[in-house]
């Protein structure tokens, strides 16, 4: 066991790298999806039937063919039809388009789910539609749609392990390299804890992110007092034991 | 070289190969590796619920870590692991270990919604503990899993080209060997791209209708 713990400090370089490549995707297809998913899900909503039916498209091609398949094509026929990507945007890119058009039934699922009587308010104010979503409907959803698209965040995590096959060193390639110099139990058993401890941070993010959404809408505490040591405060501000 | 170079003849070539490994490999992993997730996600579902609640605690901890971590990651520890299986055998297992913890919520969903009154009704006719399960809980409660347990095969066979880590030779990688045989990516990994789409659209369509249906009749 000794011997396995100075193989990892030895390695400890090269994992660390491995673990930044892994982050790097994680957090740049994760916002490309962001983006990609409050679009498609804002165009799969209009009434008009061409920009719907655009929307539906691209949604079910990049949720249909498989994320394996995406990053092939563009790594592997994007030169052939003589644009040449570097490995890290192909990676960025697939992750982003598939979680992406995951992302996007998410965004238009919690845009419908938000109240009726909301629509009816920001007519009966006479609101236009851009701000009756960006300030009324959109602010809603979002706290609806943070629990969703923390399951997917954690989906793309783990789906980054397969940038190897694009020549990506990432940390499950540093895995592999840390293999040779220590026993297999040992080497993945710390990969999968790594990953672990990402997915967990993350998840804590996200969940702080939520606390936000709801406090800005008037619901539950803020971020800073749901953090703090002192006693929660009950829903009807009271401090005590909600 | 530039523009769109598709050729017609890549893609008929192609297609027996791909339809092969497709059959051999894709469907085969994707329908063994489900039959093992939804036996076990109700195991794991049943026992986080009746086991001490240490013990359900553990269980709990390893669920999620199983949940949170990399399928390929997990693919890669079990082959070197166990060599001397067979990769396929190999990705049959993991599929079916990682996907039995989302089913297993699936589960576990399903059996809240079952109503107290059903578990009372078991104790006043003085039912055993197996007999509740098997006779009166787990009916009840598979009805309305069904949908998100079919969702959850879809992901595992989108999944399954995750097996190339592992050497085996499914769809994808089969669509890759063409490419690298014939000097031409296009025909080959796009055509895989459409037997995916083709294979998993329609079979979503159908889950969201059966799930609108038994919304409904709920």
């Amino acid at each position: 066991m000794g011997d396995n713990f100075d193989a990892l400090i030895g390695a400890l370089p090269m994992v660390g790298e491995g673990v930044w490549i892994t982050v790097q995707l994680t957090i740049g297809g994760a916002l490309l999806a962001l983006v990609i998913a409050v679009a498609l899900g804002l165009l799969a909503r209009f009434k008009n039937v061409v920009l719907r039916g655009i929307a539906r498209v691209i949604i079910e091609f990049f949720r249909g063919t498989s994320l394996v398949v995406q990053l092939f094509w563009f790594f592997f026929v994007m030169p052939q039809l003589g644009i040449e990507l570097p490995a890290m945007f192909v990676g960025i890119l697939a992750l982003g388009l598939n979680y992406g058009a995951y992302g996007a039934e998410v965004v238009r699922g919690s845009i419908n789910n938000v109240p009726s009587g909301q629509w009816e308010a920001t007519t009966a104010l006479s609101m236009s539609s851009t701000q009756r979503m960006w300030r009324i409907i959109f602010p809603q959803a979002w706290a609806l749609m943070i629990p969703s698209l923390t399951n997917l965040l954690i989906q793309l995590l783990k789906g980054t392990a397969i940038v190897s096959f694009i020549t990506l060193t990432d940390l499950t390639y540093a895995t592999d390299k840390l293999r040779n110099s220590t026993d297999t139990f040992f080497a993945y058993g710390v990969s999968l804890l790594i990953y672990f401890l990402i997915a967990y941070v993350l998840t804590l993010i996200m969940n702080a992110l939520e606390v936000q959404a709801k406090h800005k809408l008037g619901r539950g505490e803020s971020l800073r007092e749901a953090l703090s040591f002192r006693t929660p405060r009950s829903a009807d501000g009271k401090a005590g034991i909600s | 070289m530039t523009g769109l170079q598709w050729d017609w003849t890549m893609v008929w070539e192609s297609l027996p190969d791909l339809l092969l490994k497709f059959v051999e490999v894709t469907l085969l992993v994707t329908i063994l590796g489900s039959i093992i997730a939804a036996v076990l996600g109700l195991i794991i579902a049943i026992a986080r619920r009746s086991a001490p609640k240490p013990i359900a605690a553990v269980l709990t901890f390893i669920v999620n870590f199983i949940r949170m971590t990399p399928i390929v990651v997990q693919l890669l520890f079990a082959y070197y692991l166990f060599l001397e299986l067979d990769p396929v055998t190999i990705g049959v297992i993991i599929f079916g270990i990682h996907y039995s913890t989302y089913m297993a919520e699936v589960y576990r969903a399903g059996i809240e919604a079952v109503p107290d009154g059903q578990w009372e009704a078991t104790t006043a006719l003085s039912m055993s503990r197996s007999r509740t399960w098997v006779a009166v809980v787990i009916p009840q409660a598979l009805r309305s899993t069904i949908p998100a347990l079919g969702n959850y095969v879809i992901s595992m066979f989108k999944d399954t080209p995750f097996l190339i880590a592992i050497t085996v030779t499914e769809m994808v990688r089969a669509a890759l060997v063409f490419g690298g045989n014939h000097f031409t990516y296009i025909e080959a990994i796009t055509t895989a791209g459409i037997i995916f789409l083709i294979a998993s659209y329609p079979t979503s369509l159908l889950i969201g209708r059966l799930e609108k249906r038994l919304a409904f009749s709920n």
